[in-house]
C-alpha cells in the first residue's frame, strides 16, 4: 500500500489554481483518484461544479486531456473516444504507441438524473472505462436544488423546508445498487475521509477490463451549510452513522462491506452537523427522522447479510 | 479511365455504400425511420469484413451524436445517420458539435416532426436544426445522395472548414426509392477524399488539450464569432470541391441548379426530391411557350444569398416551396431566407410563399403547373400576395 508521502509525489495532473469553494471535496477525491493509475488518463466531463471550477476559459486545471460537453452525455461522449482508440490502435495509427485509461465523471445530477441514460448505455456496452460520481447529494452547480441523490429531509432551493413541508419528502436513489445489477465488475462507495480506501478502490477501478463505477461523496461546505474546515469529518460523520456505507460490489453481486464503525452512531448525529437537516430536529418533523434511521438501517442490514453470504460463498468455493 | 458502374439503389444504400468506401474510423448508429436502413447496412459491411470501422451502437439521439464528438475529438473520421425525432433530440449537441469545430459528417433522412406521430418526408427536421452552426446540402435522389455525401467529407475535413456537414434526402421519396447511379471506384472515392488529419487529438498524451470549457461574457463572443469563419470559407470550399468532384467524375456541383433558368421570367424554387417534378412540369410548360424555370437549392448553409440575388433578381415572379412547417413567420425558412436575400437587389421578383407535402403528401406535375400558373396570373394583375399557399391540403 502506498504511503500518503509517496502518493503525494507524484506528478498532480490537476493544477492549482481551480476556482472551486473553499473546503470543497471534490478537489481532494479527485487528487486521490488520478493518481490511481500510472497510464495517461482521458477524461469526460459532465456539466457541474468540477466543469465549471477547472475549465473556465482562457484557464484550465487540467494537465491530461479532458473533454466537456453537456451534462447528460459523458458515458456516451467517452465510448467515442474509446472507439476512436480501438480503431486507431488496430490500424496502427494512434498519435502516442500508449497503453491509455479512461475516466467519465460527474456530479449526482449527472449521474443519477440527466445522464442516466448515457450511463446506463455506456454500462451495457461494457465500455473499458472508470466511472467517477463526486456526489454532494444535490444540484451545487446551480445553487443548491434538489437532485434524486438529494436524502429526505433535506432542506434544498426545490425543496426547502417551509411552514408547511419539511424539505424532501422522497427517498434518494440508490444509484450504486442500480449501477450493480448492470453486472459490471466493479461498484464501490468510498468517501474522502477514508483515502486509503479510496485509494485502493480507484486502483483496483482502472484495473478490472470493463466498466467500473466509483459513487464518492462529496460534502459541499456551500450548499450542506457546514464550515470548509468540516469537509472530512462531516464526511465520517455519514460513514459512523452508516448513512454513507463504504462498500464495494463485484461482478454485481459479491458484497463486501470495508468499514463497520465500533459504535454506529443515530442518524441525528449527521442531521445535527449541517444546517441543512436543522429543520428535522423538532417534535413535529420527528417522524421524518425516524424515516431516515429506519432506511439507514436497512441499508446496512442489507449489506451486512449479503457480505454475509459472499464470504459463506467464497468458504464453499 | 474511372471504372465506374451503374447501379439500381436507394437513397439509403447509395448513402452506405459511400460510407463504405470513404470508410470512417468510427461510425455511430441508432434506427431511426427513415434513415436506418444506413447504419443497418454499415453494420452489415462491417460484420462482412466489407469496411473496418469502429460501430458503437447507442441508445438514443443524444448519445449518438455525444458518441461522435468524442470519436472525433479523439482525432479521426466519424459518421452517423439519423431522421426527424433523432435528430432533433440531438440539437443540443449538435450546437457543441459546430462550436468545438468538429468535422463530423451525419446522413439525414428527411421526415416530418410530432405530433401528430409521422414516418414521411418533409424537411422539419432539418430546419429545425438550421441554425445549429452545421452545412447543410439538400439531395434530389440517390445519385445526389452518393455525391454529396463524398464531398461532405472533403468540405467537412478541408483545414479552413473543419465545421460538420448534413447531408440531407427526402425520407422515403429519396431514402427508400430506387434508381439508376453511378458508383466510383473505392480508390478513386479516397483519393478525392484525402487522409484525415486531426486539428487536436483526445489520444495524443503527449499533447494534452482541453476541449469544451466554458467561457463567460469575457469571451463567448470572440468564440462564436471565431467558429463563423469555418461557415464562411465554406462558401469558397464548397464551389472548389464541387468543382473538383466534376473534374474527376464528371458531375459538376454548385450551390444550386438552375434549371431552364436563362430565358426565364418565372420559377419555383425548392429543394429536395420534388425538384424531379418540377423539371417535368418545366420541361412541359416549355413545349407551350412558356418561359418557366426552377431552381434548387442544394446548400442550404451557408446560405447562398448573394448567388440567390444575382440568379432570381431579374425575374418577373418566383414561387418558393417550402417542406416544413415554420409557424407564425410569412413563410418557409427557404422563403424568408430568400426574400431577405432579395432585399438590397435594384430589380426583384414578385415572392409567392408556398408550403407543400408535409408529412409526406404528394405532389405532382399539375400542382406545381398550377403554381405557375398561379403566380403568372397574379403577377399580371401585379398583384401581391404575403399569405402562405399550402399545396394539396384538404379543405
Amino acid at each position: 500500500m502506498m504511503t500518503l508521502k509517496e502518493l503525494a509525489s507524484r506528478e498532480d495532473l490537476f493544477a492549482a489554481g481551480h476556482m472551486l469553494c473553499p473546503g470543497c471535496s471534490i478537489p481532494v477525491i479527485l487528487k486521490l483518484v488520478l493518481r490511481a493509475t500510472q497510464y495517461p488518463l482521458v477524461t469526460s466531463n459532465a456539466t457541474g461544479c468540477l466543469e465549471k471550477g477547472t475549465a473556465h476559459f482562457p484557464r484550465s486545471s487540467w494537465k491530461l486531456n479532458w473533454i466537456h460537453t453537456a451534462v447528460g452525455n459523458a458515458p456516451a461522449s467517452m465510448s467515442g473516444i474509446t472507439a476512436m482508440y480501438r480503431s486507431l490502435k488496430k490500424q496502427g495509427r494512434l498519435p502516442v504507441q500508449k497503453e491509455l485509461k479512461f475516466l467519465v465523471i460527474g456530479g449526482d445530477r449527472a449521474t443519477y438524473d440527466s445522464g442516466f441514460q448515457s450511463l446506463s448505455g455506456a454500462l451495457a456496452r461494457r465500455e473499458d472505462f472508470v466511472y467517477l460520481c463526486y456526489d454532494n447529494q444535490m444540484c451545487a452547480d446551480t445553487g443548491g436544488q434538489s437532485s434524486s441523490a438529494t436524502p429526505i429531509g433535506a432542506s434544498t432551493t426545490t425543496t426547502p423546508a417551509g411552514d408547511v413541508l419539511p424539505g424532501k419528502l422522497l427517498s434518494r436513489k440508490n444509484i450504486s445498487a442500480v449501477i450493480a445489477s448492470h453486472n459490471v465488475p466493479y461498484v464501490a462507495q468510498s468517501a474522502p475521509w477514508i483515502w486509503k480506501d479510496l485509494y485502493r478502490k480507484a486502483e483496483k477501478a482502472f484495473e478490472v477490463f470493463g466498466p467500473a463505477y466509483l459513487n464518492v461523496l462529496s460534502p459541499c461546505p456551500n450548499k450542506w451549510k457546514i464550515p470548509a474546515s468540516k469537509t472530512i469529518e462531516v464526511a465520517k460523520l455519514a460513514a459512523d452513522t452508516c448513512v454513507w456505507p463504504i462498500y464495494e460490489i463485484k461482478d454485481g453481486t459479491d458484497v463486501t462491506v470495508n468499514y463497520k464503525p465500533k459504535q454506529k452512531l443515530p442518524v441525528t448525529q449527521w442531521l445535527k452537523s449541517q444546517a441543512r437537516f436543522k429543520h428535522l430536529l423538532t417534535q413535529e418533523n420527528k417522524w421524518i427522522v425516524n424515516k431516515i434511521q429506519e432506511e439507514v438501517d436497512k441499508e446496512w442490514d442489507l449489506l451486512l447479510s449479503l457480505e454475509y453470504k459472499n464470504q459463506n460463498k467464497m468458504r464453499d468455493n | 479511365m474511372t471504372m465506374r458502374v451503374m447501379k439500381v439503389m436507394d437513397g439509403n444504400s447509395a448513402t452506405a455504400e459511400a460510407v463504405r468506401q470513404v470508410n470512417p474510423d468510427v461510425v455511430v448508429v441508432q434506427p431511426i425511420t427513415p434513415a436506418t436502413p444506413i447504419v443497418e447496412k454499415i453494420s452489415s459491411f462491417v460484420a462482412n469484413g466489407q469496411m473496418d470501422t469502429e460501430i458503437v451502437d447507442v441508445e438514443s439521439g443524444q448519445s449518438a451524436i455525444s458518441g461522435c464528438i468524442g470519436a472525433s475529438a479523439a482525432g479521426g473520421r466519424v459518421f452517423t445517420a439519423s431522421a426527424s425525432q433523432g435528430l432533433v433530440s440531438m440539437h443540443e449537441i449538435l450546437y457543441i458539435t459546430a462550436s468545438l469545430r468538429l468535422p463530423i459528417v451525419a446522413g439525414v433522412a428527411n421526415r416530418a416532426l410530432s405530433a401528430p406521430e409521422n414516418l414521411y418526408a418533409d424537411h422539419s427536421d432539418a430546419m429545425a436544426e438550421r441554425n445549429c452552426g452545421w452545412l447543410q446540402f439538400f439531395c434530389e435522389n440517390p445519385q445526389e445522395a452518393y455525391d454529396n455525401l463524398i464531398q461532405a467529407y472533403k468540405v467537412a475535413e478541408h483545414m479552413e472548414v473543419r465545421t460538420p456537414v448534413m447531408v440531407s434526402m427526402d425520407g422515403f421519396l429519396t431514402s427508400h426509392s430506387q434508381e439508376n447511379l453511378y458508383i466510383e471506384e473505392t480508390g478513386e472515392v479516397n483519393e478525392f477524399v484525402g487522409k484525415f488529419n486531426p486539428v487536436f487529438s483526445l489520444l495524443d498524451s503527449e499533447h494534452p488539450v482541453t476541449v469544451g470549457s466554458n467561457a463567460a461574457s469575457d469571451y463567448y463572443f470572440e468564440h462564436k464569432v471565431n467558429q463563423l469563419q469555418g461557415m464562411l470559407e465554406a462558401r469558397k470550399v464548397i464551389k472548389e470541391v464541387g468543382r473538383e468532384f466534376g473534374d474527376r467524375f464528371g458531375r459538376y456541383y454548385g450551390y444550386f441548379e438552375a434549371y431552364k433558368m436563362e430565358d426565364a421570367d418565372r420559377a419555383v424554387v425548392l429543394m429536395g426530391s420534388a425538384a424531379g417534378t418540377a423539371k417535368e412540369t418545366v420541361d412541359q410548360l416549355r413545349t407551350q411557350g412558356e418561359k418557366v424555370g426552377l431552381l434548387k437549392l442544394r446548400v442550404f448553409r451557408p446560405f447562398p444569398y448573394q448567388e440567390l440575388k444575382e440568379t432570381l433578381s431579374h425575374l418577373n415572379s418566383i414561387a418558393i416551396l417550402d417542406r416544413s412547417f415554420n409557424p407564425g413567420t410569412p413563410g418557409g425558412p427557404l422563403c424568408n431566407e430568400i426574400k431577405a436575400a432579395l432585399y438590397d437587389a435594384r430589380q426583384k421578383p414578385l415572392v409567392f410563399p408556398y408550403i407543400y407535402g408535409l408529412g409526406g403528401r404528394d405532389i405532382g406535375v399539375n400542382d406545381i403547373a398550377g403554381i405557375f400558373k398561379e403566380i403568372k396570373e397574379k403577377s399580371e394583375k401585379d398583384e401581391i400576395i404575403f399569405e402562405i399557399k399550402y399545396i394539396g391540403l384538404r379543405d
